[in-house]
C-alpha cells in the first residue's frame, strides 16, 4: 500500500520525489506517512460506500413506478431510518480511528530525544540564514540556504523570522512549521536515509515566495562531521591571482551585506559567503551554483529574482570576473 | 393549479389594485429606488455572477502562467495581485453575495410573503456591495489591487511590507461587503421569523429557507470578527497603531485568529445555502419529500455551530500548543458527521423516489461525487500531522476547490437552472443544459484532481512560477487544459440561460411540478408575489393540496402595502404591518457611506467628516412616515 502509493504518484509525476511527503526519509515524515495511509484506507472506503449508494440509487430509477409525488412517509422509511443510524455509527467509528491515529502521531513529532543537533534557522525575504549552534562559540557554523544533517541523529531546528511570516518545509523529513516575527517555533527531524532533498518556503511571503528554496543533504555521521570541520574553517587567504577579487569584494558594496569569515566582511544582512562555493545553488535555489551563474546573479539580481533586496552593483567586466573567481574559490 | 386559489370574482380587479400598490416606478427612477426583493435579488445574483466570471478570468490567467515551468508571461507583482484578487473576488464578491442574493429572491416567495421584513435594507445592501466591488476592480485595473492574498496576513500586509494603498483598498473592500452582508443577514432572520405564511410552522419550512436562516446567523456572528481584523490592520497602516507589530508588543497571530474566526465560518456561509438548494432540487426531481427532514434541519444547525470551532485548523503550522491543536482536529473532523448525515438523506431520497435526471439533478449528482471527495480531503487536512505536510500546498488548493466548486458552485448552477423558469418565465434548453453540465463536471475534475498529486509532490501554493526539474510540469499542463474545458462548460451554461431568457418556451407557474410555495404563483411572479397569503398545511404545500388548490387567507389591504406578520414558531397570523414604498434613501445612504469609506482609505479624518453626510442620509431614511407604521391586529 505504502510503496504502491509512492510509486503511483512518482510514476504520474515522472520524477525522483526529493521534495515530497510521499517519499519519507525521516522518523517524523514516516510517522506522518502512516497517518496518510490510515486516511487513505478509511476515507477511501467511505468514498467507495457513498459512490456505491449513489450508483444504486441511480440504477434503481429504472424500476417501473408512478409519477405522483410523495409528500408524506413511504413504505421504505423504517428501513432507511435503520440504515441512517448504521451509517452514522460507521462515520463516527471512522472519525474516532482517524482522530486517535492523528493524536498519537502528533505526540511523537515533538520528541527530540537525547543530544539533538541544535540549528537556528532565520527566514528573510527571500533566503534562509542558518546557524549550527554550540555552547562553544568557536564551534558555531554560519551558512545560508543549505542544510547538512547527519543520518540517525535528531536535529532540533529553532525557527525565527526577520521580516514577514515564512514556513520551513522539507517534506521528505518533516512537516512544515511557520517562522513568525516575534515568535520562536521548533521542528524536529531525525533523518533515516541519506540523500539530497529540497525544502521550500510554504507561507506566502511576497514577491519571491516562489524562489525561496533550501538544499538539504543527509550524510552518514562521519561525512557530516567532515563537512562540519570544513565549514568551521575561515576562508583562506587568497592566492595572488584571487587577491584582486577579494580586494574588490571588501571595497565594493558586497561587504555592506555579506560576511566572509577570515576577512573584515562581517555583515549579516545577506547570506554568509564563507563557503559559498561549496553550496549546490545560489540565490535560495534560484540558480545552480557555478561561476557563470554567480556572474549572472551579481550582474542583475532583479532579472533573476524581481524584487530581491540584493542591489545591482556597477562592475566592469574585469572586476566581475575577479569577484566571481574569488567567490568560486570559497569552497 | 397555482391560479385556482384566487377567488374568481375579484381576481382581475384585485390584481390591478395590488399591482398598483406594489409597483416599482418606471424608468431610471425605479431602478434607483426599488425595494422589491425580486428585482434586488435578481440584480444581486446577476452582479455576483458577473464577478464570478471576472474571478474565473483571473483564474484562467493563473493557469496560463502555470501551464509551463519558468514561464515569463506574468511577473511576480502582477501574479500576486491576480491570485489575491481571485480569492477576494470569489469569496467576498461572488460566494457570499450570490448565496445571500438567492435568499433575497427566493425566501419571500418560498414562505408565501409579499416582501421581506426590511425591504429598503436590501436596496442599501446591494448598493454597498456594488460600490465595494467596483472600487476594488477599478483599483486593480489601476495597479493598486491587493497583493498580500485574500487573507492578507500581517506583517506582509502591514505598513512596512505593503507600502502604498493596495492593502488599504482591500481592507476597505472587506468593510463594504461585510456591511452589505450583515444588512441582508438581519433581513433574512427577521423575515424568517415574522413573515412566514400562516401555518408554515418551523417543522414545515423548506430546507433552503432553513439553510438561509442558519447562514444569516453565521454571518451575524462571523463578520464582526473580520471587520475587527481589517479595522485593526487599517489603523496600523493609517495611524500607526501596533496591533500586529511584534516589535512593539503587537501579535501577528492575533490577526490570524481574528481572520479565521471569520474565515472558516465564511466557507460554510457559502456552502450551507448550497445544501438547501440541493434539498429543494432533490425533492422536486425525485418526486418525494426529502427523507429525514428533522435530521436535515439539525444537521444544518449543527454545521453552523461547529463551523465556529474549527478556525485553528488553518493555523496548525504556527506553533500552537499541541494539545490545543488536537482539540481542533477533533472539532474539525466532527463536522463530517452532519455532512455525512445529509449526504445519506439525499441519496436515500433518490433511492426511494422517482428520479428524473434533468440538469438540476445532474448538478446534484455531480455535487455528491465531488463534494464528498473534497469533504474527505477535508478530514485529512483536519489532522494536525498530515496538515503539516499538505498545508499551503496544491493539495489544499484541490481540497477547497472540491468543496467550494463541487460543494457550492455545482448546486448553485443547478439551482439557478431550477429557479430560472420562475424568475424569467421561460424554460432553459435541456439539451444545452446537459452538455454544459458534462463539460463543467469533467473539466472541473481534469483541472483540480491533478492538484492533489501536485501538492503531494511538494508544490506550494501562491508561487508565480516553478522550476522544471521537480516533476510538476505535466500535471500543471493537464490542469491548465482541463480549465479550458471548464470554461467551455461555463460558457455553454450561461449562453443557454441568456438565449432562453428571450427565446425559451413559456414556463407556466409550476413547470417542474414542485411542491413548495414559490411555484404557486405565476412565472415570473407578480410584484405582490401572492394575491392572498397562502395557508400552509404541510412541508410540500402544492403536492398536498393537489387539485383542490391551496387554501388562502383573506383580509389583507390591496391599496396600501401590507405584509402579514405571523408568530415565530407556529406561524399563527398575528398582525398586519405596513411595508416600505420605493425610496431613494437607501441609495443616498449607500453613496454617502461609500464616500466615507473611500475617504478613510486615504485619511483618517475621512471617518470623521464623512460621517456627517451619512448621518444626514440616515435621518432622511428614518424620517417618520405615518403610512409605514400602521399596524393592525389580524381579526381571525
Amino acid at each position: 500500500m505504502r510503496r504502491g502509493a509512492v510509486i503511483v504518484a512518482l510514476l504520474l509525476a515522472g520524477c525522483s520525489g526529493h521534495q515530497s511527503p510521499l517519499n519519507p526519509s525521516a522518523d517524523q515524515s514516516g510517522a506522518i506517512f502512516d497517518v496518510w495511509t490510515a486516511m487513505m484506507v478509511v476515507c477511501g472506503f467511505m468514498y467507495l460506500l457513498v459512490l456505491t449508494g449513489l450508483t444504486w440509487a441511480i440504477w434503481r430509477a429504472r424500476r417501473p413506478m408512478g409519477l405522483a409525488p410523495d409528500a408524506g412517509h413511504t413504505a421504505a422509511e423504517p428501513l432507511l431510518e435503520r440504515s441512517l443510524i448504521g451509517w452514522t455509527a460507521l462515520v463516527v467509528v471512522g472519525l474516532t480511528v482517524l482522530i486517535t491515529v492523528s493524536f498519537l502521531v502528533d505526540r511523537r513529532l515533538a520528541e527530540a530525544g537525547p543530544k539533538p543537533l541544535n540549528i537556528k534557522v532565520t527566514a528573510n525575504q527571500w533566503w534562509w540564514a542558518i546557524e549550527y549552534q554550540d555552547p562553544d562559540p568557536s564551534q558555531t557554523i554560519r551558512t545560508a540556504n543549505e542544510l547538512h544533517l547527519p543520518m540517525g541523529r535528531a536535529a532540533h531546528v529553532e525557527l525565527h523570522s526577520n521580516d514577514v511570516i515564512h514556513s520551513f518545509w522539507i517534506p521528505n523529513l518533516a512537516g512544515k512549521e511557520d517562522l513568525i516575527p516575534g515568535r520562536v517555533n521548533q521542528v524536529v527531524m531525525t533523518p533515516r536515509r541519506t540523500g539530497v532533498f529540497r525544502g521550500q518556503c510554504a507561507e506566502f511571503c511576497g514577491l519571491q515566495h516562489a524562489h525561496m528554496a533550501l538544499d538539504v543533504t543527509v550524510d552518514p555521521p562521519e561525512r557530516f562531521e567532515a563537512w562540519r570541520q570544513a565549514q568551521l574553517q575561515p576562508a583562506p587567504d587568497p592566492s595572488s591571482d584571487l587577491a584582486e577579487g577579494q580586494h574588490l569584494f571588501l571595497t565594493k558594496a558586497c561587504v555592506m551585506c555579506h560576511a566572509i569569515a577570515g576577512t573584515s566582511a562581517a555583515a549579516v544582512a545577506g547570506p554568509d559567503l564563507t563557503h559559498v562555493a561549496s553550496r549546490k545553488s545560489i540565490a535560495a535555489g534560484a540558480l545552480a551554483n557555478s561561476q557563470t551563474n554567480l556572474g549572472r546573479w551579481i550582474t542583475d539580481p532583479t532579472a533573476i529574482k524581481p524584487g530581491t533586496t540584493m542591489p545591482k552593483v556597477k562592475l566592469t567586466g574585469d572586476e566581475m570576473a575577479a569577484i566571481t573567481a574569488y567567490l568560486a574559490s570559497l569552497k | 393549479m397555482s391560479d385556482e386559489f384566487l377567488p374568481v370574482v375579484a381576481e382581475g380587479e384585485l390584481h390591478q389594485r395590488l399591482s398598483r400598490t406594489w409597483a416599482t416606478p418606471r424608468g431610471l427612477w425605479g431602478v434607483l429606488t426599488t425595494v422589491d426583493p425580486k428585482i434586488i435579488g435578481r440584480r444581486y445574483v446577476i452582479t455576483a455572477l458577473v464577478f464570478f466570471v471576472l474571478g474565473g478570468i483571473l483564474a484562467g490567467l493563473m493557469r496560463l502562467q502555470l501551464a509551463r515551468p519558468e514561464s515569463g508571461l506574468i511577473g511576480p507583482d502582477r501574479y500576486n495581485q491576480i491570485f489575491s484578487m481571485h480569492g477576494t473576488t470569489m469569496m467576498f464578491l461572488f460566494g457570499v453575495p450570490v448565496m445571500e442574493a438567492m435568499g433575497v429572491y427566493l425566501v419571500p416567495l418560498m414562505i408565501g410573503a409579499r416582501s421581506m421584513a426590511f425591504p429598503r435594507l436590501n436596496a442599501f445592501s446591494y448598493w454597498m456591495y456594488l460600490a465595494g466591488a467596483v472600487m476594488i476592480f477599478v483599483a486593480f485595473i489601476l495597479n493598486i489591487g491587493p497583493e498580500a492574498g485574500w487573507f492578507a496576513y500581517t506583517p506582509l500586509s502591514g505598513p512596512v511590507y505593503s507600502a502604498g494603498k493596495r492593502t488599504d483598498v482591500w481592507a476597505q473592500m472587506v468593510t463594504f461587503t461585510e456591511v452589505a452582508g450583515l444588512a441582508v443577514a438581519v433581513n433574512i432572520v427577521a423575515t424568517f421569523f415574522k413573515l412566514r405564511a400562516p401555518g408554515m410552522t418551523l417543522a414545515r419550512v423548506p430546507l433552503f429557507v432553513w439553510s438561509e436562516l442558519v447562514t444569516a446567523f453565521m454571518i451575524i456572528f462571523a463578520m464582526p470578527s473580520v471587520m475587527l481584523a481589517t479595522g485593526f490592520l487599517m489603523s496600523d497602516r493609517l495611524v500607526g497603531t501596533h496591533f500586529f507589530n511584534a516589535s512593539e508588543g503587537g501579535d501577528n497571530l492575533l490577526y490570524q485568529h481574528l481572520f479565521w474566526f471569520f474565515g472558516h465560518p465564511e466557507v460554510y456561509i457559502i456552502f450551507l445555502p448550497a445544501l438547501g438548494m440541493v434539498s429543494q432540487i432533490v425533492a422536486t426531481f425525485c418526486r418525494r419529500t426529502v427523507f429525514g427532514y428533522p435530521v436535515m434541519v439539525l444537521a444544518l444547525v449543527a454545521t453552523g455551530f461547529l463551523s465556529f470551532g474549527l478556525w485553528v485548523h488553518h493555523m496548525f503550522a504556527t506553533g500552537l500548543p499541541r494539545m490545543g491543536a488536537s482539540f481542533y482536529t477533533a472539532a474539525s473532523m466532527t463536522i463530517a458527521v452532519p455532512s455525512g448525515l445529509q449526504i445519506f438523506c439525499w441519496i436515500a431520497t433518490m433511492w426511494d423516489g422517482k428520479p428524473r435526471f434533468a440538469t438540476p439533478l445532474l448538478y446534484v449528482i455531480g455535487f455528491i461525487v465531488t463534494f464528498v471527495l473534497g469533504g474527505l480531503t477535508g478530514v485529512m487536512v483536519a489532522s494536525v500531522p498530515l496538515d503539516l505536510q499538505v498545508h499551503d500546498t496544491y493539495f489544499v488548493v484541490a481540497h477547497f476547490h472540491y468543496v467550494l466548486i463541487g460543494g457550492a458552485v455545482f448546486p448553485l448552477l443547478g439551482a439557478i437552472y431550477y429557479w430560472f423558469p420562475k424568475a424569467m418565465g421561460r424554460m432553459p434548453n435541456e439539451r444545452a443544459g446537459q452538455i454544459g453540465f458534462w463539460l463543467v463536471f469533467v473539466g472541473f475534475q481534469i483541472t483540480f484532481f491533478p492538484m492533489h498529486i501536485l501538492g503531494l509532490l511538494g508544490m506550494p501554493r501562491r508561487v508565480y512560477t516553478y522550476p522544471a526539474h521537480l516533476g510538476w510540469d505535466g500535471l500543471n499542463l493537464l490542469s491548465s487544459l482541463g480549465a479550458v474545458m471548464l470554461v467551455a462548460g461555463m460558457a455553454t451554461y450561461f449562453l443557454n440561460l441568456l438565449i432562453s431568457a428571450r427565446k425559451g418556451p413559456l414556463a407556466g407557474a409550476n413547470p417542474w411540478d414542485a411542491g413548495t410555495l414559490e411555484w404557486a404563483t405565476t412565472s415570473p411572479p407578480p410584484v405582490y408575489n401572492f394575491a392572498y397569503p397562502p395557508v400552509v398545511e404541510g412541508r410540500e404545500p402544492l403536492w398536498e393540496a393537489g387539485d383542490q388548490g391551496l387554501a388562502v387567507m383573506e383580509g389583507m389591504k390591496a391599496d396600501t402595502r401590507e405584509v402579514l406578520l405571523t408568530s415565530a414558531a407556529e406561524a399563527k397570523p398575528d398582525i398586519r404591518e405596513g411595508s416600505a414604498k420605493p425610496s431613494v434613501w437607501p441609495l443616498l445612504t449607500a453613496l454617502t457611506t461609500t464616500g466615507m469609506f473611500i475617504a478613510t482609505i486615504f485619511n483618517e479624518w475621512g471617518l470623521v467628516w464623512g460621517s456627517i453626510p451619512v448621518t444626514l442620509a440616515l435621518v432622511g431614511w428614518f424620517w417618520p412616515r405615518p403610512d409605514h407604521s400602521e399596524i393592525a391586529k389580524v381579526v381571525a
